[in-house]
């Protein structure tokens, strides 16, 4: 299953410090074409560094990291936009590559943003321009995608189907995701590969193995290593009906 | 027809428009305009180094804005000064050090006042192949570095993230900034070029919805205030940079009108 030639992103032993402060050190993870790899973990544990050491925005890093693709799509936390800059939703979808009408148009569509496509990007809500975000980030069909709370700030029923779209996402492109979530249902249901932080690896492992890890328990709780069984009951019947999971 | 020193004028400052139209939009938008004030205050020591040595007065401003925009570089990564306190300090020092080098030159006879806020009467035609050629060359350099300049405008991390290479956007812009202080100092003058880069583009934010449309907006902005500008200076006989920046005052008031509009449009 994991060929070295599907590997998209490769970290080994990597850690960044500022201010002679660890922000997260040791941490080896990969992420590979088609597989959804989450980072999980309390606030402060170094979930957007993770994901910013695999991108290389962070240089001066311990350890080393390997990238094997340049088509990289990023929806980053935090994006503070200058309001100096007269800028609607189509000029920020062809920012960082030039892209036809009709990528740009699909991919507004599946974020459920289009009629937005020439408003002014600061006069959006933060659920909107959350899912124009999502929207650049696919819209030019990236082998890795590194989605750092992608849903943020989305209502209830947009951020089930957005979770949903990114699952589609990336079976449908076969590209890598690296996603970093705090909602433990969506974690733990959609990812093939679960990593869990804390400054450091915790644990590490598919979803089933980590819910069982102490450590995870200690971190989040008992009650989330039950979310996971509670999951699996719902995950059975994902295949028999769509409708039902979105009721509950 | 080149004879005439109007014409003259009249052609350099619509090549000057042209290229300050997009570069003072990142102006404006990367919030540079003390940088670009301090670059053009170090200009007159590379003007003081032209005359001593005998050299081309936009090659040597331009060689010494580059040496100081990179000291300021190193200063911000070496140093706990903030930002504005290197601006000045490099604008002001390197001003004060001009002055004192054009006192030991009492050879040559000095028009302070041209240096300052620009002379018509000044351009040659050398210096409009000079502005021509140079800021042909400005504008294919800007066009190359557009999409990753633009995109780290935006955000940095993005355009970082996604593989632009923001960084060298952003040495290859100071670079360029440099470029236009050096070919429109005649022009403009030293103290007013950055009135050059900032105005039209403010006026031209007030008008415009997409960058596009602004540094388009932008352009045409600064065309007017050099064609507004020169015609008056003629007329009233005033100095030429000063009416050209005058002249986009009047334009930027003009556009505030247009803000007022869409604002009571909204309500």
């Amino acid at each position: 299953m994991s060929s070295e030639q599907n590997i998209l992103v490769k970290l080994n032993k990597a850690g960044f410090s500022l201010n002679n402060k660890w922000l997260v050190k040791g941490v080896s993870l990969q992420v590979e074409k088609g597989k959804i790899v989450t980072l999980i973990g309390p606030n402060g544990s170094g979930k957007s560094t993770t994901a910013k050491i695999a991108l290389g925005i962070y240089k001066k890093i311990d350890g080393s990291v390997e990238k094997y693709t340049n088509k990289i799509g990023y929806v980053p936390q935090k994006i503070s936009i200058d309001w100096t800059l007269p800028l609607r939703v189509n000029d920020f979808m062809v920012l960082t590559e030039s892209l036809d009408k009709e990528s740009i148009d699909e991919a507004l569509s599946l974020t459920g943003v289009i009629h937005l496509k020439d408003k002014n990007l600061g006069d959006l809500s933060g659920g909107e321009f959350q899912r124009v975000l999502l929207a650049r980030a696919i819209s030019k069909k990236p082998e890795l995608l590194v989605l750092d709370e992608p849903v943020q700030g989305v209502d209830f029923t947009g951020e089930i189907a957005l979770y949903e779209l990114i699952k589609k996402i990336s079976d449908e492109l076969n590209c890598g995701i690296l996603l970093i979530s705090h909602d433990l249902h969506t974690v733990m249901s959609a990812t093939d590969h679960v990593v869990c932080l804390n400054g450091h690896v915790c644990c590490s492992g598919s979803p089933m193995d980590v819910a069982k890890n102490n450590e995870y328990k200690a971190l989040f709780g008992e009650q989330a290593s039950q979310i996971l069984s509670r999951y699996e009951h719902r995950h059975d019947h994902v295949h028999t009906s769509e409708g039902e999971i979105k009721k509950n | 027809m080149l004879d005439d020193f109007f014409i003259r004028a009249l052609i350099a400052g619509i090549g000057v428009a042209i290229v300050t139209g997009p570069l003072g939009c990142f102006v404006v938008w990367r919030r540079l305009s003390y940088f670009g004030d301090t670059l053009a205050h170090s200009a007159l020591l590379g003007v003081t180094l032209a005359y001593s040595m005998e050299f081309n007065i936009a090659f040597s401003v331009f060689i010494i804005s580059s040496l100081i925009a990179l000291t300021l570089i190193q200063l911000q990564k070496r140093t706990n000064l903030p930002g504005d306190a290197l601006l000045g300090l490099l604008a002001h020092s390197s001003l004060a050090v001009g002055l004192v080098v054009i006192g030991f030159l009492s050879f040559i006879r000095f028009d302070i006042m041209g240096l300052l806020f620009g002379d018509i009467l000044a351009v040659t035609v050398d210096d409009l192949l000079i502005i021509w050629i140079g800021g042909a060359l400005i504008l294919l350099v800007l066009k190359l570095i557009w999409k990753p300049l633009f995109a780290s405008t935006v955000n940095y991390e993005l355009a970082e993230a996604e593989g632009l290479n923001p960084d060298r956007a952003k040495a290859i812009f100071t670079i360029l900034m440099a470029a236009i202080i050096a070919i429109s100092i005649k022009m403009v003058g030293l103290l007013l070029i950055t009135g050059m880069l900032i105005i039209p583009a403010a006026m031209a934010r007030n008008i415009s919805s997409s960058p596009q449309k602004m540094v388009i907006y932008s352009i045409i902005g600064g065309l007017l205030s050099v064609i507004l500008g020169l015609f008056s200076s003629l007329e009233f006989n005033t100095a030429s940079g000063p009416s050209i920046i005058a002249a986009s005052l009047f334009l930027f008031i003009l556009s505030l009108l247009n803000i007022k509009q869409s604002i009571k449009l909204k309500n």
